[in-house]
């Protein structure tokens, strides 16, 4: 029984988290319960690691979304919008969801784009301004131009589930 | 009583252009992608150089109102051209346009009997309504109709062209698509048209008075969020005996050079016009955009 149990905790590496992982890890505030699925992402992830490779790995991806959220906090069109929401956990969640599309071996623990962003009132002007803060983050983390589009193939039609909610 | 139907028709336009909560709602302009407005066309339409596309004009989105002024130059082998218009878009949904041009037949006027530097002119005034979808965001692509009406200054030459009338109107439907993977925006118009060269040589002709169905195409690839390169084409009638007219071409590259200020240099290859065939040259076009 207890051999069972370890290889079960054995399973559970850091970074791909079984669903029986908490919904908000230490440091985050506590969020609604959710049940943690795939398709909570969004979008289905690219073949291949050319695209992990083209954002340079789990770190490149750390460091474009970790400026993606503080230029989101700090910008005075959208600002206003992130403002009184927890950043530690955005961080994480942003990053595995891109992890995961970017096919860098993540699994997106976060909640659905519907749930996540209900009652925000996003507009399609934020929209295209957060755009425009994440086009800055992948510049300066040196990303390709034609595979930072890549990316945004994946999150354009996201939009539907983000704005006007 | 064609104040109370134009009463009616603004009342109409307010309405629909204005959000579901009513008039309370302040409006926020700006806010479009770069270069996802296209630049102005010849004719004064949001789109490619040469043909429009399904987006609508001037920076703002669905909150706002925006607007589009530009000047073309095209020097050609024999001829060239100017035009300049102003663009309004209305919640990225309705466009209102209007385009002035003017083609200097230089020393071809002498030979046309026309004398030299005669000049064709003629306004344009267009609307363009986008039905669906959306150049970026949509897996569906983008979808607009419009109309333009045009009327040329010159009526009597260019019924001594052959032409029919002075004044027409083209109707037209544009699909538009940004592929975002692999960078690329492709776009298709249909237009039903009487015009000979866009309506500087008049409307319907000696050759065929009717509506004839031209359709037009752009090929765009976006190589940085500042730098478009692409490809035109534009189909044309051939309405006149003794002017033969050719289907367009072109291939440019436009550049933001700021949120603002759009500029596009192109090849552009027009075939015969008025009579003198070989029409080639380079196109400068200069847009502002807020
Ligand atoms: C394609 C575009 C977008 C993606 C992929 C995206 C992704 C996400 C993700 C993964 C989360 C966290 C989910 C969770 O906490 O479980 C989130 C939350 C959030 N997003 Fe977005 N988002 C997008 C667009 C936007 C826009 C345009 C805005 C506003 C300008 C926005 C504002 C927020 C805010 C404020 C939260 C925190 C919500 C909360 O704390 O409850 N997002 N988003």
């Amino acid at each position: 029984m207890s051999l069972l149990f370890a290889l079960l905790l054995l399973q559970a590496s850091p970074v791909a988290t079984s669903p029986a992982r908490p919904y908000a890890v230490p440091g985050e505030e506590a969020v609604d319960p959710y049940t943690v699925e795939d398709v909570n992402v969004g979008a289905k992830p690219f073949d291949g690691d050319g695209m992990a490779e083209a954002f340079h790995g789990q770190e490149g991806i750390r460091r474009i979304v970790d400026r993606m959220v503080t230029l989101s906090y700090g910008d005075s069109e959208i600002g206003e919008i992130f403002k009184g929401h927890d950043k530690v956990r955005l961080k994480r969640t942003l990053f595995e969801q891109f992890c995961y599309i970017l096919n860098a071996s993540c699994i997106y623990t976060g909640r659905d784009m519907v749930r996540s962003h209900k009652d925000l009132g996003v507009h399609r002007k934020d929209m295209n301004r957060l755009v425009e803060l994440l086009q800055q983050a992948m510049r300066e983390e040196g990303v390709d131009f034609q595979a930072q589009n890549r990316l945004l193939s994946k999150l354009a039609p996201m939009h539907h589930d983000i704005v006007g909610r | 009583m064609t104040y109370r139907r134009a009463l009616v028709f603004v009342a109409t336009t307010l309405t629909v252009i204005s959000p579901q909560a009513g008039f309370a709602k302040p409006l926020r302009h700006g806010g479009k992608l770069l270069l996802t407005s296209g630049i102005s066309s010849l004719e004064g339409a949001a789109g490619g150089g040469l043909t429009p596309w399904a987006v609508i004009a001037g920076n703002e989105t669905n909150e706002g109102i925006g607007l589009s002024v530009h000047g073309t130059l095209v020097e050609m082998t024999d001829y060239d051209y100017q035009s300049a218009g102003i663009a309004l878009g209305f919640r990225d949904r309705l466009e209102l346009s209007y385009a002035h041009q003017y083609f200097n037949t230089n020393d071809i006027g002498t030979a046309l009997a026309l004398g030299k530097d005669y000049g064709f002119s003629q306004d344009v005034i267009g609307a363009k309504w986008r039905v669906a979808g959306d150049i970026a965001y949509d897996r569906m692509p983008a979808v607009a109709v419009g109309v333009q009406y045009k009327k040329n200054n010159n009526g009597a030459v260019a019924r001594l062209l052959g032409a029919r009338q002075d004044e027409g109107v083209d109707y037209y439907a544009s699909i538009s698509k940004l592929f975002l993977s692999r960078s690329i925006l492709l776009s298709g118009t249909a237009r039903l048209t009487k015009a000979n060269q866009l309506g500087l040589l008049g409307f319907g002709g000696d050759k065929n008075k009717n509506y004839t169905l031209q359709l037009e195409g752009s090929a765009a690839w976006q190589l940085s969020r500042h730098l478009v390169v692409g490809s035109e084409f534009r189909s044309k009638p051939d309405n006149l005996g003794i002017a033969r007219e050719d289907d367009w071409f072109d291939a440019f590259a436009a550049l933001a050079v700021t949120r603002n200020v759009t500029a596009t240099i192109a090849y552009t290859d027009l075939g015969s016009i008025a009579t003198v065939s070989g029409q080639r040259g380079v196109m400068l076009s200069l847009q502002t955009s807020f």
